[in-house]
């Protein structure tokens, strides 16, 4: 978890997944949606294991149910307004 | 053909739509995308695989495509597929073969078979079911590369030209519905359930299959000669002659059966007494409703409504429940129909649905605790149903009922429904019936309470039989124990229609007890009303109601709650109305 700390906290934000059903099929496409725009690599990660944000495969891989906490982290400040519209799908439950 | 000499297999899968049929098979998949060979590719040649794969993934994406525009009607279906075509892209599918390919010098399709492989271990580890089976997706859509990739096109299913049984690896429920009766005899699969959609489509075909065989495409050719034998769920290739015999007879046997049937099921359920019960079916899918016609249902007993909600990341829309409840009320009217509420639990796809994993499901937070719970989805359910019942014989059935706060509950919630509807000017019905699952020992108790919030009971015996006895069926050291016919279980049943009697309301039953012929005389006896059960056995419990005498079987009932174990009521049975059991026509 150490280098978690060293992230500045403009790069990452926490966000705990609300949808029923949890991190799906089609609510990681959406997330792998907005990702793929990205300058950067766009990471998600959940305890010790970190996932390709722009594959929908990958995120589901990371078994995300509804409670997770996940952490979204950015590489380039450039990818801010993309890591601010993930955070915001996922809190509202990806407008389920 | 020469090889008559072949010697006969059965192989054994899991039994979705009864009945028999003989004939040819035909192989849907010719070309399994099971096996796959693996050669080295030289490094000039690479790039040029890589075009082949990314070929292949174009022409996947383009039959996906056509069918979505195909499938309009189908919403939900269609969002499934959406997510399909996203996938084709994946890096972690897409990008990860071309890395194969161009690193290991692999060619394309064990490139791909690799990738998968690797994927669907990490699903397999995976605790949660629903997102465990998320790796299905993924296989599909490597499927569909797959066979583009090896040129094994799919047929057509819609086209074929001639009497056969279909042999597949696995059927959509898009290419199920394709089938065309006067051509395809049955079919057999190597994947799927009992319980899959596949399974619910093909008994509302009426036609055999078999599901679940794991090796029927790779044991079976096309043109082999097959017997499927949809009740037992064996699958005989190459029957030796006396084999054939004995399966034309029981062929026969079925189709006899089943025409006196069908000939019989529109006659009403009246006791030789002349007391007439409402023989009614349990569904799942707006498609069973013809066949649930066709079997002489009197209505819909149990409209269980949690399918809408399975396979899809969000919650269905009013409107779209509304839609399918109004073409089932529709179908059925003026038969009533009975919607009962979200319950959702422990075996169904939604498991978990508040993320905490519940180490008891079966009694947890599930059916009327859930939905009260969350009473915004729950709303949006009963203002569907309030809407649907304008177009018809509406009655709303609340799940898993357990204290009088809830049924009181569920009732104030129904009542701001049906205001915001009024608000809003809608159309909809608000004066329907309205009952009360008994399934839980505690709504026995308390049947007499309960009773002045509703018009009817409906018992639920799988689980009243579970959480009274309190054992797991699905646990088979103590599966034994589920016994329908356990004293305790009949004096509970005594207890509800008592109290439903003094009480003046309704009493039906539409557990499994219901659908079970030899326990009829007791249902009789106890004053059940109406019966509801799955709809291919609707006719065979008519015919046992029309063979009984109501008067002998109330006084039937008596000896029966003498009876101190659940052996000695079933001996009781058998001895007083051994007849009746004899005369069940078709079991192997």
């Amino acid at each position: 978890m150490t280098y978690l700390t060293n992230l500045s906290p403009e790069l990452s934000r926490e966000v705990v997944i609300v949808n029923e059903l949890g991190l799906h099929a089609r609510s990681a496409a959406k997330i792998a949606g907005l990702a793929q725009n990205s300058k950067a690599a766009v990471w998600v990660k959940k305890d010790a294991e970190k996932a390709d944000a722009s594959s929908i495969v990958d995120i589901l891989t990371l078994a995300c149910e509804k409670g997770s906490k996940i952490t979204l982290m950015i590489e380039d400040k450039a990818d801010r307004p993309i890591l601010e519209d993930i955070v915001n799908l996922i809190e509202t439950g990806f407008g389920e | 053909m020469m090889d008559t000499a072949a010697e006969e297999i059965i192989i054994k899968g899991i039994s979705a739509s009864p009945g028999v049929c003989i004939g040819k098979a035909y192989l849907v998949d010719r070309e399994g995308v099971e096996v796959v060979e693996k050669y080295r590719i030289a490094d000039k040649k690479r790039s040029n695989e890589i075009k082949r794969f990314k070929a292949a993934v174009k022409k996947a994406r383009d039959e996906l495509r056509k069918i979505v525009e195909k499938s309009p009607a189908e919403l939900q279906h269609a969002h499934i597929l959406e997510t399909h075509i996203a996938l084709l892209k994946d890096k972690m599918l897409y990008g990860s073969t071309i890395e194969v390919i161009k690193n290991e010098g692999v060619n394309a399709e064990w490139a791909l078979k690799k990738i998968v492989s690797n994927l669907r271990e990490i699903f397999q580890t995976m605790t949660d079911p629903y997102l465990r089976e998320r790796s299905g997706d993924v296989v599909q859509v490597a499927d569909s590369i797959m066979r583009n990739l090896v040129g094994a096109e799919r047929v057509n299913i819609a086209a074929i030209d001639k009497r056969v049984i279909l042999v597949a690896h696995d059927l959509s429920p898009a290419e199920t519905s394709q089938i065309n009766l006067e051509r395809v005899m049955g079919f057999i699969t190597d994947r799927g359930g009992k319980a899959s959609h596949t399974g619910i489509i093909a008994r509302s075909l009426e036609i055999p299959a078999v599901v679940g065989l794991k090796s029927a495409t790779s044991s079976i050719r096309s043109d082999d000669l097959i017997i499927v034998d949809g009740r037992s769920g064996n699958v005989i290739i190459h029957p030796a002659e006396d084999t054939l015999v004995q399966y034309e007879e029981r062929k026969t046997h079925f189709e006899e059966y089943k025409a006196v049937i069908t000939r019989e099921s529109r006659v009403p359920a009246e006791s030789v007494d002349g007391v007439r019960l409402e023989v009614m079916g349990n569904i799942e899918l707006p498609e069973e409703v013809f066949a649930l016609i066709n079997y002489g249902g009197d209505g819909i007993g149990l409209y269980r409504t949690e399918f809408q909600y399975f396979n899809r990341p969000d919650f269905p829309s009013e409107d779209e429940l509304f839609d399918k409840y109004k073409d089932v009320v529709e179908v059925m009217d003026p038969r009533p129909v009975t919607i009962r509420t979200l319950d959702i639990n422990g075996d169904k796809a939604l498991a978990n649905p508040v993320g905490s994993d519940e180490k008891n499901p079966a009694l947890g937070l599930r059916a009327i605790r859930y939905c009260l719970k969350k009473p915004d989805i729950f709303k949006a359910q009963l203002r569907a149903i309030l809407r649907a019942a304008a177009f018809g014989n509406v009655r709303i059935l609340f799940p898993m009922i357990s204290t009088y706060f809830e049924i009181c509950e569920a009732n104030r919630i129904l009542d701001e429904a049906a205001q915001s509807l009024e608000k809003e000017g809608l159309p909809y019905k608000r004066d329907i019936e309205i009952g009360a699952m008994i399934e839980v020992p505690s709504a026995v108790i308390m049947a007499d309470v309960i009773a002045e919030k509703v018009d009817f009971f409906s018992i639920g015996t799988n689980d009243l039989i579970q959480y009274s006895l309190a054992i797991d069926r699905g646990n088979e050291q103590v599966s034994h124990l589920y016994q329908p016919l356990d004293p305790a279980i009949i004096r509970m049943l005594k207890h509800v229609a008592d109290v439903a009697k003094e009480k003046e309301i309704k009493i039906f039953m539409c557990g499994e007890m219901a659908g079970t012929p030899h326990h009829i005389p007791l249902l009789l006896g106890l004053g059940m009303e109406e019966l509801s059960m799955n709809p291919q056995t609707i006719p065979d419990i008519k015919r046992v109601i029309r063979s009984l005498n109501v008067a002998d079987a109330r006084s039937f009932l008596q000896d029966v709650l003498k009876q101190r174990t659940a052996r000695n009521t079933f001996e009781l049975i058998k001895a007083t109305y051994g007849s009746i059991l004899a005369e069940q026509t078709y079991s192997d």
